[in-house]
């Protein structure tokens, strides 16, 4: 007689394999200041900075349901924050932008607390209605440049590193760092009992409730801690940009309408949606770029599209085909002979 | 008098805010959709009113005439072809799905039009204004102020007094079991929609001789209509009223203080209301 035992395990082949990938890659991209040229490092730089926030996103709308149009409140408060900390508390770039991190924490709870009484949509446009409070409200700060914005001074912009290129890779590490944090961050969370806790409020919130989760609670530390880590990726936006306006710090178009193309496309309510989603909307940009305002259009086309007739997104297709999990979050039983 | 002067202004700019606002209360009514594309949806009807007004040379105020059904069978369409689609329980395709086509709608306008501020001219009816008391009313903020109260009487009565207006509170009510009665849900939210943007063509030809526009002013008229909903509390056409009235009135006291403190003004009045008042002041229904 033989018998068959299961095993229930985390991981897979798949994860396995694609993380000996993952980490050759991610060698592979540590090391770009020696291989790649100046705008491709610039490109990526980018890229890993909005992988960054569609990640961010994602874990509020995919995961607990808070759908924000207004997470740009967040990008250009800690793009504000790196500027008056370097320019009038005398901090160093690094440690400002950590400490926008803790500042955009700080008055994201006051918000919450306030948009957290609108349900659904509603919430959607309240949180539009802060970004629209901020802009307007840093608008109004003349040490800032006011309505007109300023630039990093010169002397700050040298205490990051006095040669141009160290500057230009110190600045790439960083983005690519912020990407590797916010994924590992998102990733470790889904794992943890707060994680699951998420999960079970996104599939049923009346079943999670039921069950002893606090969602209101749950709901709240993801809005602090999302709202932290983006005024942190704010700040090394800006901090690449090195001029900042209250237009294009709080600009719904930039900071939002493109992480929730990217999300939706890639696949919302999973880890690996964002980061495909992040490859094929650079891959758009760099082909469609030239169209202008046509390549929003079609963007926008191929969102609404995506939405009706594929809601997982692209990951959603890949996965249902081939049934793989690159972050394994779940526990699936293999037989064993 | 400076004082009573901004509030009677603020008053009458509510008017046109209540005319942004009533639409979307509408169909959030009918099929609890947040249509996030409203505002861009005026500013189209903006567009629309121009493009009408330099072709045939009338006065925008008759351009209605024409923009009107345009912007009622856009709504019909858009509702039949795209937006019931995303109807269920499940909150994120409605909101993605008019958020792509805020986005769409914004840049074809950008292709269309250009970037540059545009004005719908009305002649005269610009600058008329007339004395009352001391103080001086402009012949174009009391119009719409007055076609505000009567697109909202309209409303009303098309709500409680008409068959449509059966149909639309009873798939308000219970989607399913109106079906059951013979209604075709699909064909009511499409009428809610074209009924929707009909007020929206009102209220963008009104913008659009009252101040000049571009197209990404879109998501400001959206966000106005919106505090005013809530203001006003959900589902009540007079609160919505009320809702612009007491946001106009923010803001035109705001820029008495300090021009710079218009918008802003508004907004901390909308969030106070929602700290004290969630619900806000005169709810009919809970979200």
């Amino acid at each position: 007689m033989t018998t068959t035992t299961y095993s229930v395990t985390r991981s897979s082949q798949a994860a396995r394999v694609a993380a000996i990938l993952g980490a050759l890659v991610l060698i592979a991209l540590i090391a770009a200041p020696w291989w790649a040229g100046r705008a491709d490092m610039r490109l990526m730089g980018e890229l890993f900075l909005y992988l960054s926030l569609a990640t961010l996103w994602n874990l509020m709308a995919g995961y607990a349901g808070l759908v924000s149009v207004g997470q740009q409140a967040y990008v250009g408060f800690g793009g504000y924050m790196l500027f008056a900390l370097t320019m009038f508390g005398g901090l160093h770039p690094l440690a400002a932008i950590a400490l926008s991190g803790i500042l955009g924490a700080l008055i994201s709870i006051p918000v919450a607390v306030l948009i957290f009484r609108l349900r659904g949509a509603y919430f959607a446009i309240g949180t539009w209605v802060i970004a629209e409070v901020f802009r307007l409200g840093f608008a109004q700060v003349s040490a800032l440049g006011g309505g007109s914005g300023s630039s990093l001074p010169v002397a700050i912009v040298k205490s990051l590193a006095s040669k141009r290129a160290m500057r230009e890779s110190l600045s790439y590490w960083l983005a690519l760092g912020a990407a590797v944090l916010v994924v590992t961050a998102v990733y470790l969370f889904l794992r943890s009992r707060k994680g699951l806790a998420l999960t079970a409020i996104r599939d049923n919130e009346t079943a999670a409730s039921s069950l002893g989760i606090d969602i209101w609670r749950t709901k709240f530390i993801v809005y602090v801690v999302t709202s932290a880590f983006t005024a942190m990726i704010g700040a090394l936006i800006f901090l690449q940009k090195l001029r900042i306006s209250p237009d294009a710090a709080f600009s719904v178009n930039d900071w939002t309408a493109f992480v929730i193309f990217i999300v939706v496309i890639g696949g919302i309510g999973t880890i690996e949606g964002p980061i495909i989603g992040t490859l094929v909307f650079f891959l758009l940009r760099e082909t469609l770029a030239d169209l202008g305002t046509t390549y929003l259009i079609v963007l926008g086309i191929v969102a609404i599209v995506v939405m009706l007739k594929a809601p997982k997104g692209l990951w959603g297709l890949i996965r249902s085909r081939f049934d793989i999990q690159i972050f394994p979050l779940g526990y699936r039983i293999t037989k064993r002979d | 008098m400076d004082w009573l002067n901004a509030i009677v202004q603020g008053t009458l700019l509510g008017g046109l805010y209540a005319l942004f606002a009533a639409g979307l209360s509408l169909i959030f009514g009918v099929m609890r959709l947040v249509n996030i594309a409203h505002g861009d949806l005026i500013v189209l009807a903006a567009y629309l009113g121009l493009t009408v007004t330099t072709a045939t040379g009338i006065h925008p105020l008759l351009a209605l005439a024409i923009v009107v059904p345009v912007m009622a069978a856009i709504g019909y369409v858009l509702q039949r072809s795209l937006l019931n689609q995303t109807l269920g329980d499940d909150l994120l395709p409605p909101l993605l799905v008019t958020f792509g086509l805020s986005v769409i709608i914004q840049n074809a306008l950008l292709e269309g039009y250009t970037a540059d501020p545009q004005k719908l001219s009305a002649g005269g009816l610009e600058t008329a204004s007339f004395a009352l008391g001391g103080l001086t009313l402009g012949v174009l903020p009391v119009l719409t102020f007055a076609i505000a109260i009567a697109v909202i009487w309209g409303l009303q009565w098309t709500f409680y007094q008409t068959a449509l207006g059966r149909a639309f509170r009873a798939v308000s009510d219970n989607q399913d079991i109106a079906q059951l009665m013979g209604l075709n849900r699909r064909h009511i939210f499409g009428l809610a929609m074209a009924l929707a943007l009909a007020v929206t063509a009102v209220a963008g030809i009104l913008l659009g001789i009252r101040t000049s526009f571009d197209p990404s002013i879109g998501g400001g008229r959206l966000i106005f209509g919106f505090e005013a909903v809530i203001i006003g509390g959900l589902g009540n056409l007079w609160g919505t009223l009320i809702g612009g009235v007491i946001l106009g009135v923010a803001q035109t006291i705001g820029a008495q203080i300090d021009p710079g403190w218009q918008i802003l003004a508004g907004h901390i009045a909308f969030l106070i209301i929602l700290a004290v008042r969630p619900n806000g002041l005169f709810p009919r229904i809970s979200a």
